[in-house]
């Protein structure tokens, strides 16, 4: 759908303060043309859920440095399957493991992109994987 | 990290250079430039131990006394930790700097859902009193200082280690603790916030007088500038905003009635060292002339020693790399010496493997290795500020403080710090630093070894230190003890009388050690202070 604004919800799940990558990777999303959705931190699985309602977003963007990528990625996606929202995406960012880019995957995460990702590859990634 | 900019022509040959403050630096300096910035020794540096202390706050330097060397440390349970710090007191260094894991960082116990998956992870799990007990065994408080990494809940441990102490036979008095205690910070760059910012800043308050009262060896509120920078700030916002951040502390305690020179020279400064020397060692001595300054002059305290700049320098995360780990090494080698160059009181580095997680004991004692060396085979003592002199350095430290001055001027335009950080201006200016320098990585003009040149070739191995939820366990487990076989009504009690003195506006220190002993825990300590604050709700900046 051309000239339709890609909407992205970054989420900062967790106690982790860290906001540095969020917030760079908002600035690029927003600069690349998208709608772009920051919840701030200490979020947890709910809020961030409740948010992506609300705001009705195309993609789920985590940012995760504590190295608790998995469990939380597991239970945003059973969140996800659960309220239905099967046009949104998920991707995930932060300090990522090579070794845990394929569970992710498994998981159903859509896109990973781990630390020193270029904004472009990230940006590619989600205009060519949005559903809507 | 490099972080100038390097403007070659078509043969590789440097143009100009771009420090990231936005200074241009000339191929060659001469006697002329420091007539054209109006050069006046006395004015502008004077001796060492002599206002404005640009070279140094001691007229011997580190002829009188070493730089402390205190690496951060701390993990998993007490008991773990506890046998680190042996390890590290054991092998020279001299003070402790102590890393809470986030749930105790957040006022959560080990036992909260909101603490899963945390418990111990980057730093020690702290519940109560118990755990300080444990951690501080056979430690000599009397001798050793203890840097407490803790802000939101600073006051809490500052009343915790009070108590420790006194269990173990030190008196207040004698004892030495610098908490962190930044919570605009946090706000701006490091996350751990919980209260709104005026009861926050009350609460850094509340810590800096008690202290003055009761503990006189005590630094109450380390200024971070560190963590503005790890967020993005360039070196010029980095003490900018710590000097107004410092300056929102001292409105504060002012106006509980007391007298500017009664408590600011117990302020210290913790600040980073990554990235171009030259522009580092201009930061330092610049900063430590305009602190001077601004307490002299636009808060008129009259004792020389309340106009020290005192700090830890070093840290230098923001330059390590993921890539090519042990070239960190070196990398932080190099920014010692940028610290060692600029008169640090201590100095603490992090560890070439900090990009995965945090060290292992074998790439702790590297750090320190690194520190020692520096002062002992090189020759860092042997002179006060050796640059002082140099056209160049004279010049940029000249520059970087007229453009902090123009960085504290906008600030001061918006109200000052709290308006400011209340407000989101000052996270939305960092950030879109912080963007900035990214696009400059990603597309090559600020080079990164190992990163977008020379990069590739071996992956290097990193002995990672492991994670398991067996500390957790242990920690949660010790914690259903205590609830079990403490005094319940002392509990109460004491957490009653926090309440009733945290909505009177009483200084609640005297109230949280009295809760301390009674061993209430962290979590409900900050239950207190949530039901009576509530949460901080973050500008949206974008």
């Amino acid at each position: 759908m051309p000239g339709k604004k890609i909407r992205i919800l970054v989420a900062k799940p967790g106690l982790d303060g860290h906001d540095r990558g969020a917030k760079v990777m908002a600035h690029a999303l927003k600069d690349a043309g998208m709608e772009v959705i920051y919840t701030g931190l200490h979020q947890t699985v709910p809020s961030i859920m409740k948010t992506a309602i609300e705001e009705d977003v195309d993609v789920i963007g985590l940012s995760i440095m504590s190295g608790a990528h998995i469990p939380i990625s597991k239970k945003i996606m059973e969140a996800v399957k659960e309220e239905g929202l099967d046009d949104v995406i998920v991707v995930v960012g932060g300090v990522i493991p090579t070794k845990d880019i394929s569970l992710l995957k498994d998981i159903g995460i859509s896109g990973v992109f781990p630390g020193g990702t270029s904004f472009e590859e990230s940006i590619k990634f989600i205009k060519e994987n949005v559903i809507n | 990290m490099g972080v100038a900019k390097y403007i070659k022509d078509e043969k590789d040959r440097i143009k100009d250079v771009v420090l990231q403050s936005g200074i241009h630096v000339k191929p060659l300096y001469k006697e002329e430039d420091l007539q054209n910035i109006g050069f006046d020794y006395a004015k502008d540096l004077g001796d060492s131990g002599q206002y404005p202390f640009t070279r140094g706050i001691h007229e011997q330097g580190f002829r009188s006394r070493e730089w402390t060397t205190r690496q951060y440390s701390g993990f998993g349970t007490p008991r773990e930790t506890n046998e680190r710090w042996k390890l590290l007191i054991s092998q020279g260094q001299t003070g402790l700097n102590v890393a809470f894991d986030l749930p105790t960082q957040m006022g959560y116990d080990s036992d909260d859902p909101m603490a899963e998956g945390e418990v111990g992870r980057v730093g020690m799990a702290v519940d109560s009193l118990k755990d300080f007990e444990i951690a501080f065994k056979d430690i000599a408080l009397n001798k050793i200082g203890s840097g407490l990494t803790i802000n939101a809940v600073a006051s809490i441990m500052v009343a915790m280690y009070q108590a420790v102490a006194e269990g173990y036979g030190f008196s207040k008095e004698q004892i030495s603790t610098t908490p962190q205690n930044d919570i605009l910070k946090e706000i701006v760059g490091r996350g751990a916030w919980i209260f709104p910012v005026e009861p926050a800043v009350r609460l850094i308050g509340d810590v800096i007088e008690y202290s003055v009262k009761e503990m006189p060896r005590a630094n109450p509120v380390s200024v971070c500038g560190y963590h503005i920078r790890e967020a993005g700030a360039n070196p010029v916002q980095e003490i900018a905003y710590a000097i107004q951040i410092a300056n929102a502390y001292i409105d504060n305690v002012l106006e509980r009635g007391y007298d500017i020179d009664d408590f600011v020279g117990r302020f210290s400064f913790n600040l980073d060292v990554f990235g171009n020397l030259w522009e580092q060692v201009a930061k330092f001595r610049a900063a430590r002339k305009l602190w001077a300054k601004n307490i002299k002059e636009k808060y008129g305290a009259k004792n020389q020693k309340s106009m020290f700049l005192r700090g830890i320098f070093g840290g230098g995360g923001g330059g390590l790399t993921k890539e090519q780990p042990e070239n960190n090494i070196a990398r932080s080698a190099y920014y010692a010496l940028a610290a060692a160059l600029s008169g640090a009181q201590t100095m603490a580095l992090c560890s070439y493997d900090e990009a995965y997680t945090i060290p292992t004991p074998h790439s702790a004692l590297i750090s320190l290795r690194t520190l020692q060396l520096l002062m002992d085979e090189v020759g860092l003592r042997d002179t006060v500020d050796p640059l002082a002199g140099s056209y160049f350095i004279e010049t940029l430290t000249k520059q970087m403080e007229e453009k902090i001055v123009e960085e504290m001027a906008k600030i001061d335009k918006v109200g000052g710090m709290v308006k400011a950080i209340s407000s989101g201006y000052i996270q939305k200016e960092v950030s879109l630093q912080a963007y900035e320098f990214e696009k400059g990585v990603q597309n090559g003009e600020l080079i990164k070894i190992g990163v977008n040149k020379y990069a590739g070739g071996e992956e290097g191995e990193v002995e990672l230190h492991e994670y398991t939820d067996e500390s957790a366990v242990e920690q949660i487990k010790n914690l259903k003890e205590l609830k079990r076989t403490r005094n319940d009504r002392e509990v109460v009690n004491t957490l009653k009388a926090l309440e009733k003195a945290t909505r009177d506006k009483v200084n609640v220190m005297p109230y949280l050690v009295d809760c301390c002993k009674a061993y209430a825990t962290v979590g409900e300590m900050t239950g207190v202070f949530r039901d009576a604050f509530g949460e901080f709700v973050e500008p949206n900046i974008f």
